[in-house]
């Protein structure tokens, strides 16, 4: 499988006066293209910290960190939302749509970051909002819609600078397990059938069985499985023992 | 563009509606304050900017229009003898007393000039004519002070100075920055009406030849000419005006409220852009982490700005327009070139785009990382 994020002996120390905190500590792991990669663990754990390093959007304080081949630990900050633009498409707990624009505006913002011009952006919106099973919804407002429906607007969204790497934070902790399932359900035939990585952070263990591969995070460091088993309750059927805790 | 900004701004109608009032308020402050500074500096100067000449010749030491110190009349012969003058004739400008028929008085400025002669004629008559000034004891002044003087119609005939005049005509909007209006009338009547000897004038007004060096026969007027000062009629404008505006401070007084005005409409605009930015900052944020540069989101707060400057610009120049019209009938006219309005949409635009690099601050130190958090 081809890894479109490689990460090698990670680490993110934040400063904080006089001592600091070590959020991550030496975290190796690859997201595939393809795959649904699910990152659990209890709260600040880091794998928060991590999704973000990972979506360029927080530094490294040292490692290596590979973004669609390109290292990208030591790059200057202003060289990241380029990246971001151009790789990674993000999908939110909130869903952070624009409350001002409708469903169809929301997924033309994005397009217009990638310099669509304005006929070009409302098409492909709209074939983006066909997609994701939204097509009568273009002029709606996110304040009109049901929390699955935002979410799924949040999904066109991301896809819509064709990125090749989805990151999403908590994707269905703001909805019903019906409505998670379906939302789950899209994310995985993005990887599935459109051959993205798809990397989710959850605490939400009814979605694990979408989980091609599932690594917890514990203390800032990937938790190695006991006695070379899997953690119980965290195996899927498309998760091998093998594959849960290693790269 | 998706129209964020535009959106942003409509959707909170309380505080767009704050954020034009200051803007409102900044704009007219601004002009009436301009406004009345402009028309102070026109009425101080207008007895001079009208007068036709190209050289005022005055006493020494004469530091305004208002402050003429009488000098010897024969002095004319030698200014017309001066090479390149083309005309010259003596004028009166000060102060004396009126007397209205209700046994009040009221200062006035007398304006004692040579009918026949182009120069220093009133100007914008409404009724009679300036030849009217020939007939005995003819006067003409601004309609805008017959109220202060109890005049009421052409043909009334008033004590000044303990001399009778008659009232032969009326001005529109020759003002005066004291509270003295300008009664216009003959030489002669003038030295009656200011006590002054029958040898002596207070100004001689230049005309210069066609073709002539203005400067050269400046100079040949000094030389010739002794004990008087030569200036030309910009010079001594400006010397009229820079002592009403700013030796007695009145010009300061308007051009710091005008200020005053600037930095209310920043402050309220400043406060109202940052207060919507903060209520959006998780959208900032959002766009942000989607990979938009520093500049896109700027463009959109700019946007937001732009946008309260043009609405804010109009509103308040149409209230302008309304306060300007209404000075004309007041004795401080209030003026607004069409320069001073296009400016004015400089300085509102500029106000405003100032006052939102505050948010700009914000979102530029702006963590995209804010955005995974609840």
């Amino acid at each position: 499988m081809h890894s479109a994020i490689t990460v090698r002996q990670l680490t993110k120390k934040y400063e904080e006066g006089a001592t600091g905190t070590l959020a991550l500590r030496g975290i190796d792991l690859d997201a595939h293209a393809g795959e649904v990669l699910m990152l659990m663990g209890p709260s600040g754990s880091g794998k928060t910290t991590l999704l973000s390093i990972m979506g360029c959007i927080l530094t490294a304080t040292s490692g290596s960190v590979r973004v669609a081949g390109r290292e990208v630990v030591g790059l200057r900050e202003k060289d990241l939302p380029a990246l971001r633009l151009q790789h990674i498409g993000f999908v939110f707990q909130g869903f952070n749509l624009f409350p001002t624009l409708t469903a169809g505006e929301n997924v033309e913002l994005m397009l217009d970051l990638k310099g669509a011009s304005a006929s070009a952006a409302k098409r492909r919106a709209q074939e983006l909002l066909d997609q994701v099973g939204l097509a009568g919804k273009y002029q709606s407002f996110p304040a009109d819609l049901s929390g699955g429906q935002k979410q799924r607007v949040a999904i066109a969204r991301a896809l819509a600078g064709d990125p090749g790497i989805i990151l999403a934070d908590e994707p269905t902790a703001a909805l019903d397990s019906h409505t998670g399932h379906n939302v789950m359900e899209m994310m995985t035939e993005l990887a599935h059938k459109r051959g993205r990585a798809v990397v989710i952070v959850t605490h939400d263990s009814r979605v694990l069985s979408f989980a091609d591969r599932v690594v917890k995070i514990e203390d800032g460091a990937i938790a190695a499985p006991e006695s070379g088993q899997v953690p119980a309750g965290l195996l899927s059927p498309n998760v091998s023992q093998a594959a849960v805790g290693l790269v | 563009m998706p129209p964020l900004a535009q959106r942003n701004l409509f959707h909170d109608k309380v505080r767009l509606t704050v954020t034009l009032t200051g803007i409102v308020f900044s704009v007219v402050l601004i002009v009436v304050q301009l406004g009345l500074f402009f028309g102070f500096t026109t009425a101080t100067s207008g007895l001079i900017d009208h007068s036709g000449a190209d050289l005022w010749i005055t006493s020494k030491n004469v530091p305004y229009v208002e402050q003429g110190v009488a000098f010897s009349e024969r002095k004319l012969n030698q200014v017309r003898a001066v090479p390149g003058v083309a005309d010259a004739q003596k004028i009166i400008a000060h102060w004396t007393q009126w007397k209205r028929h209700d046994g009040g008085e009221e200062s006035v400025q007398i304006v004692g000039i040579n009918a026949d002669s182009p120069l220093e004629r009133p100007w914008n008559l409404v009724q009679g004519r300036v030849e009217d000034l020939k007939s005995p004891d003819a006067i003409i002044l601004d309609e805008l002070y017959k109220q202060k003087l109890g005049v009421t119609r052409v043909g009334e005939v008033f004590e000044i100075g303990g001399h009778r005049a008659r009232v032969m005509g009326f001005t529109h909007g020759i003002r005066s920055f004291t509270t003295s209006p300008y009664v216009f009338t003959s030489f002669k009547n003038a030295q009656n009406y200011t006590r002054l000897r029958e040898d002596q004038t207070y100004f001689i007004l230049v005309k210069v030849a066609q073709g002539a060096d203005k400067a050269q026969v400046r100079r040949e007027l000094l030389a010739h000419v002794t004990d008087v000062e030569v200036f030309t009629t910009g010079e001594f404008s400006h010397m009229t005006t820079f002592y009403w505006m700013f030796t007695t401070g009145a010009g300061v007084a308007v051009l710091i409220a005008a200020v005053l005005g600037l930095v209310v409409g920043f402050v309220v605009v400043a406060q109202t852009i940052y207060a919507t930015t903060m209520d959006h900052i998780r959208e900032y944020g959002t766009l942000k982490a989607m990979g938009a540069p520093n500049s896109y989101v700027y463009k959109v707060i700019m946007k937001q700005a732009a946008i309260s400057a043009v609405i804010g610009y109009t509103l308040g120049m149409v209230v302008s327009v309304f306060v300007v019209r209404a000075s004309q009938e007041g004795g401080a006219a209030i003026l607004m070139p069409p320069s001073m309005a296009v400016a004015m949409f400089f300085v509102t635009l500029l106000m405003c785009v100032g006052a939102a690099l505050v948010s700009i601050n914000k979102v530029t130190r702006l963590d995209p990382a804010m955005v995974f958090k609840g």
